[in-house]
């Protein structure tokens, strides 16, 4: 359980860190909180040759609003962005996805960008950024570029992001005022990935639905934007039998694997369970003043 | 590959080392500084045994590599008792019989002092997810619960001393990081709220 050898870096800058990438390409791995790579290199099922770790990266720690959208620096911690108060009254619906991010243990030193960019297929902030639209910046030896969600999420633990590029901020368009949201994971235990999750936000206009977001983890190789359910919903007015549709729309737009701890079956009628009752939590608080009110994640256990 | 120089705090402490960058920060407060209340159980994340607090927070020193923590400010669970003074969650931990074999015990005690700055005034349900990120093979948890329950009424009902949560229930995180115990990061405070 001790990591093989490799070469350590620790660049001061964004610049000599992207230098760092582009020279040793797939030999290295970036170091962010290193929650989920130092596990794997303890295990050895990761050797890379090359580390750059970035926690000595100067500005990588913003986190700010700009035109409503919220940018986020690749290196801010999950908990800091879990306890700002930025972040609770912009995107609520982020701040209870990440209360359900490992332990707080794991959330001092996880960070926002190693999630993103490490693309665990139950994570949730991967969820958060589909089911919000929102998109990365990432540097090269070519220069920036952005990466919107729906492109950015390929496959297992895989994203868009080249091995000579370096993820350096990740933005959230701030939920609609007075729009309601809610964030609902099954997990074995508290902290465990998600069996299954899913992340909802509904904008009501004069009693209709006017704007419907919902995205899934943990119910396939990356995380689901549930599209179908949210055209469904959108003109509709808020009923049990519409919060019904939409979860068969979900269960139809999902292929869940199957394993040790779930079957496929099961992730699948939870996956619409949730959907049912993350739809009415996030009814319940559509159209309150100040939606980034304290409310708690719901997580249960399975 | 070639070594490197550490320095770190530990309980107020300086200690210096050099060591392959592969080495994790437990293996170092272990073996490089001979501080071995610290405990290894799984190595990889899962069980909490090695959990310290790096600069005020809890975090898994398994999952860091020693480099990491250079200049940083630690504290193991050899800081807690003030001599013979017991900690008032080692005090509670041993009323309630919170531990039996004592090897999760440094973990668990680590995540409570930060648990309880955060929470002075906990629920059960908040202790239990408090607490969720430190496993025990022996217990059962059901005293481990009960213990940090009584260390957040003994530290509220005492004066205000190092740990006591009362001052930080009041005046939020920010205090927090005032404190001589805390001292700021300026990766945080650059951070703009």
């Amino acid at each position: 359980m001790k990591p093989a050898a490799f070469e350590y870096h620790a660049p001061r800058t964004i610049g000599e860190a992207v230098r760092l990438l582009a020279a040793h390409g797939d030999d290295a791995k970036v170091l962010a909180g290193g929650q989920s790579l130092v596990p794997l290199m303890n295990m050895r099922l990761a050797r890379p040759r090359v580390i750059v770790d970035l926690n000595r990266v100067r500005g990588l720690d913003g986190l700010r609003e700009a035109r409503g959208v919220l940018k986020i620096g690749a290196m801010v911690r999950q908990r800091v962005a879990e306890r700002s108060p930025l972040v609770a009254s912009r995107c609520p619906l982020l701040r209870d996805a990440l209360g359900c991010v490992g332990h707080p243990q794991i959330r001092n030193r996880g960070t926002i960008g190693g999630s993103v960019a490490h693309a665990d297929p139950a994570a949730e902030i991967p969820a958060v950024l589909a089911a919000l639209g929102g998109e990365v910046t990432v540097r090269g030896p070519k220069g920036a570029r952005t990466i919107r969600a729906a492109d950015l999420f390929v496959t297992y633990l895989t994203t868009a992001i080249d091995a000579r590029e370096l993820l350096t901020e990740v933005r959230v368009p701030v939920q609609p005022r007075g729009a309601g949201w809610s964030w609902m994971e099954i997990a074995r235990r508290h902290g465990d990935f998600a069996l299954a999750g899913v992340g909802v936000m509904l904008a009501l206009r004069r009693g209709v639905i006017a704007e419907a977001r919902i995205a899934l983890t943990g119910v396939g190789p990356a995380p689901v934007r549930a599209n179908a359910a949210e055209r469904l919903l959108t003109g509709s007015r808020p009923s049990d039998a519409v919060w019904q549709d939409a979860a068969e729309a979900v269960r139809g737009a999902i292929d869940p694997d199957g394993d040790l701890h779930a079957s496929a079956e099961y992730r699948r009628h939870v996956a619409g369970v949730l959907t049912v009752r993350a739809l009415r939590e996030a009814l319940g608080r559509a159209g309150a003043p100040g939606s980034g009110g304290r409310g708690r994640p719901r997580r249960e256990a399975a | 590959m070639a070594p490197r120089d550490v320095a770190v705090t530990i309980n107020g402490r300086a200690y210096h080392g050099r060591v392959e960058p592969r080495k994790t920060l437990a293996d170092f407060i272990r073996e490089d500084c001979g501080l071995t209340g610290t405990h290894l159980g799984c190595e990889h994340g899962v069980c909490g045994a090695c959990t310290i607090l790096m600069d005020g927070d809890a975090v898994r020193s398994c999952l860091l590599f020693a480099v990491q923590a250079d200049g940083a400010e630690l504290r193991t669970v050899e800081g807690l008792a003030d001599g013979d003074r017991l900690h008032p969650i080692q005090q509670a931990f041993w009323e309630h019989h919170g531990l039996q074999c004592g090897f999760c015990t440094p973990g668990f005690l680590m995540t409570s002092v930060a648990f309880l700055r955060e929470h002075p005034h906990p629920t059960e349900r908040e202790i239990r997810e408090g607490l969720a990120g430190n496993l025990c093979r022996c217990t059962g948890y059901q005293n481990i619960v009960k213990a940090v329950a009584a260390a957040a009424d003994m530290l509220t009902s005492t004066a205000p001393a190092s740990d006591s949560g009362r001052r930080v229930a009041k005046k939020g995180a920010r205090a927090r990081r005032r404190t001589p115990e805390h001292p700021p990061r300026r990766r945080r405070r650059r951070i703009a709220r």
